[in-house]
């Protein structure tokens, strides 16, 4: 008996008196349901490698942002214990003075610039002391995952191997890892510099590509006749879209740096910095982002206002309105989400572009911090990608902190973007 | 001289997309308040015969006229006149409601604005949604969305924004396609005011509606030649149309024979 005539039967006899049956003369439904069935299974299936994909780069990150390390003190503790008082309990005060008696007094008076000792909290003094006289170093570590699940077999390990050296369980994100400048010792090394060269340079990209992506998109879709040379400078504009960034990078190293050197260094303003007399600059590089995204920007600032009604233009022009006052108080009020979309997804991409800003000329170890277009710059991924280049492991570690940052940087510009398309979305 | 009593005339008009003779040899006079429906078959350019009074073919790329409309006895097409002068003076109201997505008071304050309207603007907002017949249902929530009252308060309000701006003339294309017999009715009722102050010039499908509410009609149709373009086969009074038509294919088509 097949499957059908036991339907059939099955039917049948859950049948009322009265009840009548449709058997649908569409003998191939079912073979269409099966096959609508098997397309909704690949659709979900390509979700789920994605959400996969994603959660493993995730766990990868974090299994490498904690661990257990081995610190070796190049001074022991122990030497500046004074009276048989360790180092952990000694006083503010004490503290300073042993600061004041190991460091040279350069040193030390360059410290108490910065911020005078009297401000400084006993932890950060006590911070200062380890990180200037104890100096420790990474001897070996251990990701996330295996300090956890074998921490027995760690721990009789560096007793064996380590002796008198200090195990302990760290994060390697923390907030003195953002607040710190570049070093060139992973346990004193931080982002400082790269977040702020980061932040200035996208700043310098959007300002630069916000305004010209738009206002090109809006002569493109509102003014351009249709034409055979405006349909060349579209189909062009879709196809730098798809230009290699490093190509970009080669693009900004030849014109914001070598041909507006006097520029993008800041000479022609006066304000030459006479360790930056070149045009390796943040705004050098801001522009080559820019140029990189400005496509991007045009492309999807064109879809946004496309998709503004036919009708509402009509409307406008109907009322005896200009074509500039049509555009402004009609196209762009309504086309302004979806540009803004557009926007977030252009600058995300700039954010972690990192063979342009090679290209460019992005320094790899300064531990200035930039103060303002015209200075010398790391950013973000430089870092990442310079750390996870270096052959000892507690680099990557710091890789990994720091793209966690990265990540967390990207999520906030974009949550801000959101908020402000939010805001300029239309209230009716 | 004596008062013009056409506001539009029209001599040997045709109107072309690209290469294609859509309107041919148009040659009608639209007289000074009353209204003038075009009737005809679809596709037969009534639309387009329309639009040609307010120059909004121009959005249309690759549309050009030969011939001339008088407006007040002056060429429309003149490169002296320019279009947005035109639109200011001629108001339009469009096939499917289309009000800005903004308040109910900005649609109409909108327009008045841009023309650097002088005077108060909330009285002028109420007597152009008086004007429409809308005011008393819409005076409440004034500054809640045009998009949010029903197609036939949408289409009024087109009306009153179109009105704010005091034009001479207000063209409607099919304003009443898009809705119900009650709202239809409110339009045409609505319509039987306007006429006072304004001319109108109506589009429309429904040959009852152009029968009750019209004073003139011009009957369209293809004109049966190799370009298949449209063209005014007639053009009397209303009443004279619909019961008297001079043309055999006019008459075939009011008495419902037509095809």
């Amino acid at each position: 008996m097949t499957a059908k005539e036991n339907r059939k039967k099955r039917i049948e006899s859950s049948m009322r008196p009265g009840d009548t049956v449709l058997y649908s003369p569409l003998s191939n439904l079912s073979a269409r349901n099966r096959l609508g069935r098997t397309w909704q299974l690949v659709f979900l299936s390509s979700t789920i490698i994605g959400i996969l994909a994603l959660t493993a780069l995730l766990l990868n990150i974090l299994d490498r942002s904690f661990g257990y390390v081995v610190l070796h003190a190049k001074v022991d503790p122990a030497t500046f214990a004074v009276d048989g008082l360790p180092l952990e309990e000694q006083t503010k005060d004490q503290l300073v003075s042993l600061l004041e008696t190991e460091l040279s007094s350069g040193a030390f008076n360059k410290l108490n610039n910065e911020k005078s000792f009297e401000e400084r909290s006993r932890a950060e003094v006590y911070a200062l002391v380890i990180e200037r006289l104890v100096k420790y170093e990474v001897e070996e570590t251990w990701p996330l995952f295996e300090s956890i699940t074998n921490s027995g077999e760690i721990k009789a390990y560096a007793a064996q191997e380590y002796p008198g050296d200090k195990l302990t369980f760290i994060s390697w994100l923390t907030a003195d890892f953002i607040s710190r400048p570049q070093s060139s010792e992973a346990v004193t090394a931080g982002i400082r510099t790269a977040i702020l060269g980061s932040l200035w340079t996208i700043l310098i990209t959007i300002l630069f590509a916000f305004p010209m992506g738009v206002g090109a998109a809006i002569y493109l879709e509102e003014y351009a006749a249709d034409n055979w040379m405006n349909r060349v400078i579209r189909t062009n504009i879709n196809n730098l879209a798809g230009v290699p960034s490093i190509i970009y990078g080669i693009l900004g190293l030849a014109i914001f740096v070598r041909v507006l050197e006097k520029l993008t260094s800041g000479a022609v303003f006066g304000l030459v910095d006479p360790t930056t007399a070149n045009g390796r600059t943040i705004l050098s590089a801001g522009l080559t982002l820019g140029l990189l995204v400005l496509p991007v920007i045009i492309i999807n600032a064109q879809e946004a206002i496309r998709a503004v009604p036919q009708s509402l233009r009509k409307a406008s022009y109907g009322l005896g309105a200009t074509r500039w006052q049509t555009v402004w108080s009609h196209v762009l009020p309504n086309a302004l989400p979806g540009i803004l979309t557009g926007t977030i997804l252009a600058i995300s991409r700039a954010i972690g572009e990192t063979a342009p800003l090679v290209v460019v000329g992005a320094s790899t170890a300064i531990s200035m911090d930039p103060s303002s277009p015209f200075s010398k710059f790391t950013a973000l991924p430089i870092q990442i990608y310079q750390w996870t280049a270096r052959p000892q492991e507690e680099w990557r570690h710091l890789a990994a902190a720091a793209i966690v940052v990265l990540l967390a940087l990207l999520l906030s510009l974009n949550a801000a973007a959101i908020f402000l398309r939010n805001r300029f979305a239309r209230k009716y | 001289m004596t008062e013009i009593n056409y506001v539009f005339e029209t001599h040997g008009l045709n109107i072309f997309y690209g290469n294609f003779l859509a309107v041919a040899d148009v040659n009608i006079n639209i007289p000074r308040h009353k209204i003038t429906a075009i009737i005809g078959p679809s596709g037969c350019g009534k639309s387009t015969l329309l639009r040609a009074f307010n120059r909004m073919n121009e959005l249309v790329p690759d549309t050009h006229i030969h011939g001339e409309v008088l407006f007040e006895g002056q060429n429309l097409y003149e490169k002296s006149v320019d279009p947005v002068e035109v639109r200011y003076r001629i108001g339009m109201v469009f096939q499917k409601p289309n009000p800005f997505p903004k308040s109910i008071y900005e649609n109409v304050a909108w327009a008045a604005r841009i023309h650097g309207h002088k005077g108060n603007m909330d009285e002028l907002v109420e007597s152009s949604l008086r004007q429409a017949a809308l005011w008393d249902e819409v005076k409440d929530i004034l500054h809640s969305s045009g998009l949010a009252i029903s197609g036939g308060q949408q289409q009024r309000l087109c009306i009153a924004r179109a009105i704010a701006v005091k034009p001479e003339v207000i063209l409607m294309d099919e304003p009443a396609s898009a809705l119900d017999p009650i709202a239809t009715l409110k339009i045409e009722e609505l319509m039987q005011e306007l006429k006072q102050k304004y001319t109108i010039v109506i589009v429309t499908h429904n040959m009852q509606q152009a029968a009750r509410v019209s004073d003139h009609t011009a009957m369209m149709m293809l004109n049966g030649g190799a370009t298949r373009s449209g063209t005014v086969i007639e053009f009397d009074e209303t009443n004279k149309i619909f019961t008297r038509p001079t043309d055999k294919r006019t008459e075939d088509y009011v008495t419902g024979r037509f095809g």
